[in-house]
């Protein structure tokens, strides 16, 4: 069995479900997104966590162009595939209480997306890549634009635009590579093979950080991301959110610095500072946010810096922890979107001043609620802790400075997180608040999956660990080794 | 040869069947001839084609592949005439052997060996699209574009000609071949003349392909022509003047690319630019549609700006790509226009509720003419990128690139128009010939973008 089933089986899923009533399109989903991750299941029960890349496809497919369909898992990209199978079955849970007009199309688009996401997270094709991070981009703009709030089309549009012109660029820099490798091919390995000088690694560094820094977003490239997450559906905040901006940070590891590390490491000070400015910054727009969902849109550019930092320090630390951390905050916001998904559902507004004493009236849902925001604030035994404190600890081996602004994100985080669930969730019950419902069905069974994935990863994160650790110690080595024997 | 005599022979049928009124018949002869031809022009292929008729014409493969699209083009452009002409005329015989007389000149276009066939064949086509710019002959648009089409064509004409009296006094011979061989033994002592000729020519083209400062007479002209015959101008016969440029330029100039390029380079820029930030401000669809084929033709001439053994390809696989996807996007304004009355954007207003097939292949079209990935459109760009940049003009292609996100603005438009605007509209009847050439084109595009190695390798 080759990676490419896991490719293409949601593709079939996305034409398949199709033809199924708008009723009963949701259960068709949700079995194909549980088949995917089945296969994504069995491929880890097989999976050897060495550095080496298996269950890997490599057909011609413009052979004359130097373009291969090639693909594989690693241990960097086995964690990237189980987060996005593991939240994409979730996420169509999370879709069950809501009434999608055309659902059909609705749950075609997630499953297409998810094609393209994991094809962006197991090309080893420049060629691929591309064409896997653009087929990730049209379903979720259509998600957006159409089952979205009232300013749908002026924010889409805009969202639209920066990360096609982010990607764009990063095509420029993808052809460039390609020119210069001696065998005229797109393969990522040819890439890394390759020694430039340092001019051209400066370009080639840029030309990819500006697609990889819009999508997760880095400040200042960010100023789309708020709004879009708050005006997107839910379940497509979440898809963007949980999975797609992973595939920025995943790019920087395995497209970015491996391929012009002498340039990374020329701008390596410029990057992180602008990692840790965008977490301050964002950390503190979210102190004033009175719209629950957009303080959680603020809150993830901030957790998101970190995550950027720690890869930018560039030590095996920082990375493992990046690692874990995508994991994590794609759990954690996941579950974080959720919950304002139903406050909002339940109480049609997001205002947070309007609420308080939910926890009296819901007490299932205020127990998931505080699990899910201890994990986002990275408590000790909860999985957020093991994520930030390696990144921290990276960014702490690079500069104990930047390290130190950086760990103010958990300050704030705290601070603003928790405020957010005294005014939410404590207090007195009042006029609005009294109607609430506890949590049932689905939303129990998601908010249970999730506080499960929070406690368990947190207590015991080895094996997780486990799966990535050769294979990064393996890509840090490679780039430390590449930058010591170009002569400059 | 044969597709070329079948072709010729075709429009004489069809007007003895108009004098005959045998209009039913009009249409399944067309496309039968065209088949014809198009098989006679598939069994050309690879054929080791030598210059014929004393070096006046050479059917290599690259005058069958663009002579393939150019005629595939058509059958699917007079497919979707059918009702058309019938109800904006009564001489209905007349297109059809006009548009085929047009077809003749194109392929002596991207056939020729010798200057004066390549003169010849443009003034084929252009006398042809001459009258069929002003074919409605009580509608002062329609007027007005006949008569700019045909003054301004005029004038380029003639410095095409001049260029090529020029080129002929500089090195004594109209033949490709003689032309190439004079640049290359003299390479020191190139005539001032010669220079001057070939900017009279590039000029010219510039002129017929409608690139920039040449471009003033395609917004009017395309707006005021019926729309099937603007489709068949910024298709069929833009695809075609670039293959004429391209054949000339590679085959004599190629030697002394310096001299030339940086003309062309500016031309290249300037198109781009003008094209895409005009459509930007356009209310009407079709309007749109003009500027943006005007910022193609700067797409195109990437191509012959970084000339090279890729060239030939990559204008084939573009054209194809930009054809496929224009004619999806006048036949659904063809069609909602019907309903309508207008060009405007707002008419797409909702169309998605009524008309989903419509709306799905609409949209295919515009993400192809925008570039996005697993669309013919993208390989198009895709080439056109790796060429340039094969050459190292980095900032051409980084102009490109933000031309590229310009267009976005417009093309969504229409798509945001389609899918997230509503109106109150009746469903858009969709006859079967234009459902067969919508869902056609649409599946080549997406399987262009998908699985491009048949295509990417042919020339």
């Amino acid at each position: 069995m080759t990676v490419s089933i896991l490719l293409f089986l949601p593709i079939v899923a996305a034409l398949l479900v199709l033809l199924f009533k708008n009723e009963t399109v949701k259960h068709a989903a949700l079995f194909f997104a549980l088949v995917e991750l089945g296969i994504a299941a069995y491929f880890l029960a097989g999976f050897v966590p060495d550095a080496s890349v298996q269950y890997a496809i490599d057909a011609p497919w413009i052979p004359k162009m130097g373009i291969y369909f090639s693909a594989g898992i690693d241990g960097i990209s086995m964690i990237m595939v189980l987060l996005t199978t593991v939240l994409v079955p979730l996420i169509i849970l999370t879709t069950y209480k809501h009434e999608y007009k055309n659902a059909k199309a609705f749950y075609a688009l997630i499953l297409f997306m998810q094609a393209g996401l994991l094809t962006v997270f197991t090309a080893l094709d420049g060629f691929l890549f591309y064409v896997g991070w653009e087929a990730a981009l049209i379903p979720i703009y259509f998600i957006c634009a159409l089952w979205g709030g009232e300013n749908r089309i002026r924010i889409n549009i805009k969202f639209f635009i920066y990360t096609f012109a982010g990607s764009l660029f990063m095509l420029l820099g993808i052809i460039y590579l390609y020119l210069q490798t001696p065998a005229k091919v797109y393969d990522l390995r040819g890439f890394y093979d390759l020694s430039l000088t340092l001019t051209q690694q400066s370009w080639v560094f840029w030309a990819f950080f500006i697609a990889f820094a819009i999508k997760m977003p880095i400040f200042p490239f960010h100023t789309w991301q708020p709004d879009t997450y708050t005006e997107a559906p839910s379940a497509g905040t979440m898809m963007l959110s949980g999975i797609m901006l992973k595939m920025g940070i995943y790019g920087v590891i395995r497209w970015l610095i491996p391929n012009a590390p002498a340039g990374f490491l020329q701008w390596q000070n410029l990057v992180i500072i602008l990692s840790v400015i965008g977490i301050v910054y964002a950390s503190l727009i979210a102190f004033n946010q009175k719209d629950g969902k957009r303080l959680v849109a603020y809150s993830s550019i901030a957790h998101v810096g970190l995550i950027a930092a720690g890869i930018f320090a560039w030590t095996t630390q920082g990375v493992q922890g990046a690692m874990i951390q995508m994991l994590s905050h794609g759990i954690n916001v996941v579950g974080m979107f959720f919950i304002w998904d139903i406050i909002s559902r339940r109480l049609n507004t997001r205002d947070i001043s309007q609420m308080g004493g939910i926890a009296k009236v819901a007490p299932n849902f205020s127990i998931a609620f505080l699990i899910i925001l201890l994990g986002t604030v990275a408590l000790p035994l909860t999985n957020g802790f093991v994520g930030e404190f390696l990144l921290l600890k990276g960014v702490f081996n690079y500069n104990i400075w930047f390290a130190a602004v950086a760990g103010l994100t958990i300050i704030f985080g705290a601070v603003y997180m928790l405020r957010m669930y005294k005014n939410v969730m404590q207090g007195e019950t009042n006029e609005l608040t009294a109607i609430f419902t506890d949590i049932s069905g689905s939303e129990k069974l998601v908010l249970g999956i999730i506080c499960v994935l929070i406690i368990g990863i947190g207590v015991y994160p080895q094996p997780i660990l486990h799966i990535s650790e050769a294979a990064v110690t393996n890509l840090v080595n490679t780039v430390s080794a590449k930058f010591n024997n170009a002569q400059f | 040869m044969t597709t070329l005599i079948i072709i010729s022979v075709l429009p004489i049928v069809i007007l003895y069947l108009g004098l005959y009124k045998v209009q039913k018949a009009l249409l399944p002869v067309t496309v039968v001839g065209l088949l014809a031809a198009l098989g006679a022009a598939v069994m050309q292929w690879d054929n080791n084609a030598e210059p014929i008729y004393h070096g006046m014409m050479l059917f290599n493969n690259f005058s069958v592949a663009f002579s393939v699209v150019s005629i595939v083009s058509t059958i699917l452009i007079l497919l979707l005439s059918k009702g058309y002409f019938e109800r904006i005329s009564n001489h209905i015989a007349e297109y059809y052997a006009i548009i085929l007389f047009s077809l003749v000149g194109i392929i002596v276009m991207v056939s020729y060996h010798n200057l004066t066939m390549l003169f010849i064949g443009i003034e084929i086509m252009s006398v042809s699209l001459y009258i069929l710019a002003g074919i409605r002959k009580s509608d002062f648009a329609s007027n007005e574009a006949a008569l700019k089409y045909f003054l301004m064509g005029a004038f380029s004409t003639g410095f095409l000609l001049f260029g090529i009296t020029l080129i002929y006094g500089s090195s004594g011979s109209f033949d490709l071949d003689v032309i190439r061989d004079w640049v290359v033994t003299h390479p020191r002592n190139i005539d001032p003349l010669f220079y001057t000729g070939i900017m009279l020519i590039i000029i010219g083209l510039c002129f017929k392909v409608g690139a920039a400062p040449f471009h003033f007479w395609t917004p009017d002209v395309y707006e005021g022509a019926p729309s099937l015959i603007t489709l068949f101008m910024s298709t069929v016969v833009k695809v075609a003047g670039f293959a004429a440029f391209l054949r000339l330029f590679s085959a004599c100039f190629l030697t002394i690319a310096g001299f030339w390029t940086p003309v062309l380079l500016v031309i290249t820029i300037i198109t781009l630019f003008i094209g895409n930030i005009t459509a930007l401000y356009q209310q009407s669809f079709k309007r749109m549609m003009a500027f943006s084929s005007i910022s193609h033709a700067g797409y195109l001439l990437f191509a012959i700006v970084a000339l090279g053994a890729g060239s030939a390809n990559s204008i084939f696989v573009y054209a194809t790509a930009y054809s496929i996807a224009s004619i999806i996007a006048f036949g659904a304004l063809i069609l909602v226009r019907q309903q309508t009355g207008s060009d405007n954007f707002e008419g797409f207003n909702g169309l998605a509720k009524k008309n989903p097939f419509l709306a799905l292949v609409l949209t295919v079209s515009m993400l192809s003419l925008a570039g996005i990935p697993l669309t013919a459109g993208f390989i198009g760009k895709f080439f056109m990128f790796s060429g340039a940049l094969a050459h190292y003009n980095f900032w051409l292609v980084i102009i490109a690139v933000v031309n590229a996100i310009i267009s976005i603005f417009y093309y969504f438009r229409v798509i945001i128009a389609m899918y997230f605007r509503s109106a109150e509209r009746a469903e858009v009847e969709v006859p079967a010939y234009y459902k067969f050439v919508l869902g056609f084109s649409a599946v080549v595009t997406i399987v262009i973008g998908i699985y491009p190695t048949f295509i990417s390798s042919l020339i």
